[in-house]
């Protein structure tokens, strides 16, 4: 049997040096005259063992990591094409306790086949959803879909079954499912992954809602700032449509449905679904008014399905295991599985696929392993730039879009940045205002015109001209952006700005004075 | 100095691109990408070409390509390196890093060196956030920086 190796070609693991190890393994191999199959893997997520080798052994796959390309010489003086034991050696992948621990329904596959074969991709259980959707009529899959109880993973948490239901009851002669890869929030990191680790199953997410709506055509409108994703995805679709995966008859059957990937130019704003339409449409990524709803009137005017990426790529497991099956994961009204992404100052950074319902104490201390500084956990971030920062008193919040609600934060994307005792959260409040002036598309003044004075407002607190009274300001002008502001940009940015204020407000004291000091 | 093609050539090249792409469903974005993968920025002389072929006003175009931080005006350097400074990065000390780079450089973000180098950027996220603080370098992901990566870096740019 050739030695089969697998290398991480995820961009998280190329940061971390994998193109290296993948040339010092090829240089060995040529050197010893072995002969052996390298697969380029998506990652498993386990960051901080990237780049995390693996090779296939008649007992399963052993991993080792983190690999340096030093190590590699070492790696097969160990006999590691056959799992001997270095100092690298982590076992079966699946065993190691970060990813032993996890639940992974939507990330199943990423980090173990070859992203771009689609027969191992068929051979880990892909493309059984879209089988039995060809074979079902739409309004049966839309209920599939309702009734798994699966929410927006995108950050608002609507119900995808209902977006889908709009599209599918609206009559029109063409529609559009738009895939929204424009992941912007900082600590995320999900959609590049499955994009660049299964490409598949976003594909198949995206012709079963295409087959269920009656639309024909897809848009992955994917952000600049992940080339990697974008070839991949590129690669993707090529590769799914001489396979019959897309085209005019999907799998043999009478829908069309086909794909086009579209490419972001630097605009955050545009991860808000109707200045995504619009930057679509090639105009600036201004955000429109709803309604009309995109459900209705959405891309170019016709109904269009607009989701993000985890919601699009967790639908095909759904349509093969059943809702009922997915849905007997989480809690309350968040059914299913979420990939937390646990990033930022942390000790085991990396992808965590879970059922609702952990504690946010949980997931950063018992697995993340606190600080990577080693110092204590000051706040955690959660939801990205728009999301609030979580003081160590709130650490018993179970991750549940209700429950963080109710603490006024939302789990937005699921990505959580931990910062230590070193975080200063008035300068954390100011960028996020500042964030917000930046990227503000310009349309509604709250928040046009309210991030710039919010800065100026910090500012002063900053130099000590009348702290409370400037505090107040500042919560008056957030109340006035939450409940004035078109979209999320301007309307969440008050969750930061005041979770700062609110949770941390020594921070928020104007230095002393060394003439002060007694 | 860089130097920049001439007006007609300049229209020339951009009516090839847009040919090709403009039987895209909206095609302004791709035909934007495709002018600045061609120039290395979007040259005013391009708008005219575009909008006529689109059949909408320059202001239409110049909008667009003025909303979106990816279009340049000018040029960038040899070398492009983006420096991220989002949430999870700052939790890492990307402030640091950005000075640091600013010296070794000798420029600030959105700044290009005088010998034609390399351009320093800020970047909001490479969804590289469990490997920060990062960077992208002439689109090379970089996780971890630490000042030997910087030394690294800076010879790369300089060699």
């Amino acid at each position: 049997m050739t030695p089969r190796i697998y290398i991480p070609g995820d961009s998280g693991a190329l940061a971390l040096g994998a193109e290296k190890v993948a040339k010092a393994i090829e240089k060995e191999l040529a050197d010893r005259g072995i002969e052996a199959k390298i697969v380029r893997n998506g990652s498993r997520g386990a960051y901080f063992l990237e780049p995390m080798v693996e090779v296939a052994t008649e007992n399963g796959r052993v991993a080792y990591g983190p690999v340096k390309p030093y190590d590699v010489k070492s790696l097969f003086d160990s006999g590691f094409l056959t799992g001997g034991h270095h100092k690298r050696w982590l076992g079966a992948p699946d065993k190691i306790p970060f990813l032993a621990r996890q639940t992974r329904l939507t990330f199943a596959r990423c980090g173990v086949i070859n992203p771009l074969s689609l027969d191992h991709y068929k051979a880990h259980g892909g493309l059984k959803g879209l089988h039995n959707a060809v074979a079902m009529a739409p309004a049966e899959i839309v209920k599939q879909v309702t009734e798994s109880g699966l929410r927006g993973r995108g950050g608002a948490g609507f119900p995808t079954g209902i977006k889908w239901k709009t599209v599918l009851d609206t009559t029109a002669d063409k529609k559009y499912i738009v895939c929204n890869a424009d992941e912007g929030d900082s600590a995320t990191f999900a959609d590049r992954m499955i994009m660049e680790g299964d490409p598949f199953v976003l594909i198949e997410g995206m012709a079963i809602a295409g087959v269920a709506t009656g639309a024909t055509k897809g848009f992955v409108y994917i952000r600049s700032e992940y080339p990697h994703a974008v070839a991949m995805m590129q690669k993707a679709v090529e590769a799914a449509r001489k396979a019959g995966l897309l085209g005019l008859n999907v799998l043999g059957s009478a829908n069309a449905f086909d794909i086009e990937i579209r490419v972001g130019a630097g605009a955050y704003v545009c991860g808000e679904e109707t200045s995504l339409l619009n930057s679509l449409e090639g105009k600036r990524g201004v955000v429109r008014a709803k309604p009309p709803l995109p459900a209705i009137q959405g891309l170019f005017g016709k109904p269009t399905v607009i989701n993000n990426v985890i919601s699009l790529a967790s639908v095909p497991i759904i349509m093969d295991k059943g809702a009922a099956f997915y849905k007997d994961f989480g809690m309350g009204r968040s059914r299913g599985t979420i990939p937390i992404q646990i990033a930022g100052n942390v000790r085991y950074g990396g992808l965590f696929e879970a059922a609702f319902g952990m504690t946010l104490g949980e997931i950063v201390d018992d697995i993340g392993g606190g600080t990577a500084t080693g110092r204590p956990v000051k706040a955690v971030q959660v939801g990205g730039p728009l999301g609030a920062y979580f003081p160590r008193s709130l650490f018993d919040t179970p991750f549940d879009y209700e429950a963080f609600a109710a603490k006024d934060g939302l789990i937005g994307h699921a990505g959580i940045t931990v910062f230590d005792d070193t975080a200063d959260m008035l300068k954390q409040a100011r960028f996020a205002m500042e964030f917000c002036a930046v990227e503000s598309c310009g349309k509604c003044t709250p928040c046009r015109i309210g991030s710039t004075r919010g800065v100026e407002t910090i500012d002063k607190i900053a130099r000590g001209i009348e702290p409370e009274k400037q505090i107040e300001l500042v919560t008056d002008l957030c109340n006035t952006m939450k409940f004035g502001s078109l979209c999320a940009l301007g309307g969440f940015t008050p969750y930061p700005v005041m979770s700062a204020i609110n949770h941390f407000r020594e921070d928020f004291k104007p230095a002393p004075v060394a003439e002060a000091a007694e | 100095m860089i130097m920049q093609p001439a007006s007609t050539e300049i229209a020339s090249r951009t009516a090839a691109i847009v040919q090709e792409l403009k039987g895209l469903e909206g095609p302004l974005l791709p035909i934007l990408h495709g002018i600045q993968e061609e120039f290395g920025h979007v040259p005013h002389d391009a708008l005219p070409v575009i909008a006529e072929a689109l059949n909408i006003s320059r202001a239409e175009v110049h909008g667009v390509v003025t909303f979106y931080h990816d279009y340049r005006s000018e040029p960038a350097g040899r070398h492009v390196l983006k420096v991220c400074q989002a949430e999870a990065c700052q939790s890492m000390g990307s402030d640091v890093i950005a000075a640091k780079l600013k010296q070794l450089l000798g420029i600030g973000f959105h700044e290009t060196a005088r010998d034609g180098s390399v351009t320093l950027e800020p970047v909001y996220c490479l969804g590289l956030c469990a490997c920060a603080p990062s960077a992208m370098l002439d689109g090379a992901v970089i996780g971890r920086l630490d000042d030997e990566k910087l030394d690294e870096i800076v010879a790369e740019v300089r060699s």
